[in-house]
């Protein structure tokens, strides 16, 4: 038993950083129909920045998470200011943009400060366990689950309540109708890049306390997961990436546990596939 | 005389690359040793090595439109197949080397007819997926046959005398120029066949060429599955040139190095991705004999940082030429002729950089 709610736990948060990844990626890809490859190193540039404001910044760990997060969302911002938009008329090469850009990032990022993992700093309020069920839980799988349900609850009301949110809804819906209604949605694009790379980061700072440790290619190691889950959850979708990104984190917890190493890494993986042929509308999937 | 210039010229480059090991000519900068010494020969073998799977790859990429992710998968399944052919079942090299082909094939078949029943950015994301089980196998050594994180390296007892040490090294230069030569043969002969044409209809418009009455899916089954052979016959070269099999030739970095090659040199085109592939394995030997020299840890960090990582260099090249290049390196000149000859033959360029692109 104190096995299982461990494992549920870390679990529930693992899909917490997958949410955070994904939530992003989903409306970019939605809206934009761009699959961000950058999305990752964005991740472990929050992560960076938030491990140096907490270090060497000498902020302290609760500002150091805004920091990282508002870093990131600069980061995401110049990224489809700079190259996105300018490629607006040839798709496949926005793409190929962001895989540079997912390749040149990680190694910047190593050349500045090496390729080995750094520690990041736990402050003592969430370095303790809690004694749940029997189990003892670290804290900081709490700390990102409650972080990923606020930006699921904050997503959704922008996306329900704002007329921005409008915006993006229509434009997930069908692009083309929204630009002929005399909207500019290219303003949309910024934005939900911005709001991407600002869940993104912030997902890389409390990845941070996670896994105790930042290192370069973090980001890009989540990324594939968090493809899984976009694509499982539908594209354009906020709710949907939110279950499938616990789906996900659970699965791979308890197939790793249960059986072979590294099988519910495998697992997921085929289940990627496996979704994308025998659904292969789920990456054309509607907003709910 | 200028036609017959225009048809064979590359019969001379062949002849001096086909010469190389018997030069001692000094390239300072460019090679650290002579051309015919072995360090130079290992380093030349190797951008031909990649100028081959990028060709090979941009089958796919540039005559067919697919953009396939999980293209490392078919070089690794050649690799490894023979490594652990010879190795679990003692099979003398020449068959390895036929039973890792025929596996890069036979998984390629199997794993594209399976892909290809979904199209766009959706099979870019199947290929992902497989080619990231596979890393993720590879990685975990499964009873212990893929030795994880260290890879196995091939048994010398049972690779011919001539292809094992340092002083054989030519044999293996021949053997990369070969398999480029096969795989140039194959990409040229196979794209200007009937097939080819109808590959480039699907990259043009896939739905025009079913209005045609063609099933886009054979063609595409069959460019997957060319393709996938000629990586898994790199994929025996590259355990020759290596003397082994290391997780690295699966991870998703691999295909992801293959398709900065090719859209840096230039996809679709005939010598784009041969140039592309060894320019990028040139740089990213000659970088990274850079980034650990004394010169370089002595420079300021504004100047330290880029030059010590390749990648980035190379990332910040390759996003370069998608965004000021499109057609990549191969389209440079046609672009120069065409920006000296005025802005009227500039217009008139774009069709063809967006054509065959």
């Amino acid at each position: 038993m104190n096995t299982v709610v461990l494992l549920a736990c870390t679990g529930l948060g693992l899909g917490a950083l997958y949410f955070l990844v994904a939530s992003g990626l989903s409306l970019i890809f939605g809206l934009m129909d761009v699959l961000n490859f950058a999305h990752g190193a964005l991740l472990s540039v929050g992560a960076y920045a938030a491990w140096w404001a907490a270090g060497d910044g000498g902020m302290g760990f609760w500002l150091a998470v805004p920091f990282g997060t508002l870093v990131g969302t600069g980061a995401a911002v110049l990224l489809e200011l700079v190259l996105i938009r300018p490629l607006y008329a040839r798709p496949r090469d926005q793409i190929l943009a962001t895989v540079g850009v997912g390749l040149a990032l990680p190694a910047l990022l190593m050349g500045i400060w090496g390729a080995d993992a750094r520690p990041f700093p736990q402050p003592a309020a969430l370095a303790g366990t809690v004694r749940l069920l029997g189990a003892v839980v670290p804290v900081n799988r709490f700390v990102l689950i409650g972080a990923a349900l606020l930006v699921l609850l904050a997503l959704r009301l922008f996306l329900a309540r704002t007329r921005y949110g409008l915006i993006v809804r229509a434009g997930v819906e069908d692009r083309a109708m929204v630009t002929a209604l005399g909207i500019d949605v290219r303003r949309a694009f910024t934005l939900v890049f911005a709001i991407g790379g600002a869940a993104a980061a912030l997902g890389g700072a409390l990845a941070g306390l996670y896994f105790g440790s930042v290192n370069p290619g973090q980001g890009t190691g989540l990324l594939i997961f968090a493809f899984v889950v976009v694509v499982m959850g539908g594209t354009g979708s906020v709710t949907g990436a939110a279950v499938a990104s616990v789906a996900v984190g659970l699965v791979q917890q308890f197939a790793n546990y249960y059986t072979a190493a590294g099988l519910g890494d495998l697992s997921v993986v085929v289940l990627l596939a496996v979704l994308l042929l025998v659904r292969p509308r789920g990456l054309t999937g509607r907003l709910a | 005389m200028t036609a017959v210039l225009k048809r064979w010229w590359p019969l001379g480059p062949l002849v001096l690359l086909l010469l190389a090991p018997y030069s001692a000519l000094p390239l300072p900068g460019l090679l650290d040793g002579p051309l015919g010494s072995p360090g130079s020969l290992q380093l030349l073998a190797l951008c031909l090595l990649y100028g081959a799977l990028a060709s090979g790859y941009d089958l796919l990429l540039g005559r067919t439109g697919l953009l396939s992710f999980g293209h490392a998968l078919y070089f690794a399944t050649g690799l490894y197949a023979t490594d652990l052919a010879m190795l679990e079942f003692r099979l003398p090299f020449a068959a390895a080397a036929l039973f890792g082909v025929a596996c890069s094939v036979a998984l390629a078949l199997l794993l594209g007819s399976v892909g290809l029943r979904v199209t766009g950015i959706a099979f870019s994301m199947v290929t992902l997926a497989f080619a990231q089980a596979g890393a993720i196998l590879v990685q975990r050594n499964p009873g212990g046959l893929t030795g994880g994180e260290e890879g196995r390296s091939a048994p010398a007892d049972l690779l011919p005398d001539s292809l094992v040490g340092i002083q054989h090294t030519a044999n293996l230069y021949w053997i990369a120029l070969a398999h480029l030569l096969l795989t140039l043969a194959v990409v040229h002969w196979t794209a200007s066949s009937p097939t080819g044409r109808v590959w480039a209809g699907i990259r043009e418009n896939e739905r025009r060429v079913e209005v045609l009455g063609l099933r886009p899916y054979g063609f595409k089954l069959v460019a997957f599955v060319v393709a996938g052979g000629l990586a898994g016959a790199g994929g025996v070269v590259y355990l020759l040139l290596t003397g082994g099999a290391t997780p690295q030739a699966a991870s998703s970095d691999a295909t992801l190095a293959l398709l900065v090659m090719v859209v840096l040199g230039g996809s679709g085109t005939r010598w784009g991705p041969l140039l592309g592939g060894v320019l990028y394995t040139w740089a990213a030997h000659r970088l990274g004999d850079l980034a650990t020299s004394a010169a370089v840890a002595g420079l300021p960090a504004a100047l330290r940082v880029p030059l010590s990582q390749p990648l980035l260099l190379l990332g910040a090249l390759f996003v370069a030429v998608v965004y000021l290049l499109p057609g990549g390196l191969a389209r440079l000149p046609a672009r120069l002729r065409a920006g000296r000859t005025g802005r009227t033959a500039d217009t008139a360029a774009v069709p063809v950089s967006e054509g065959v692109a």
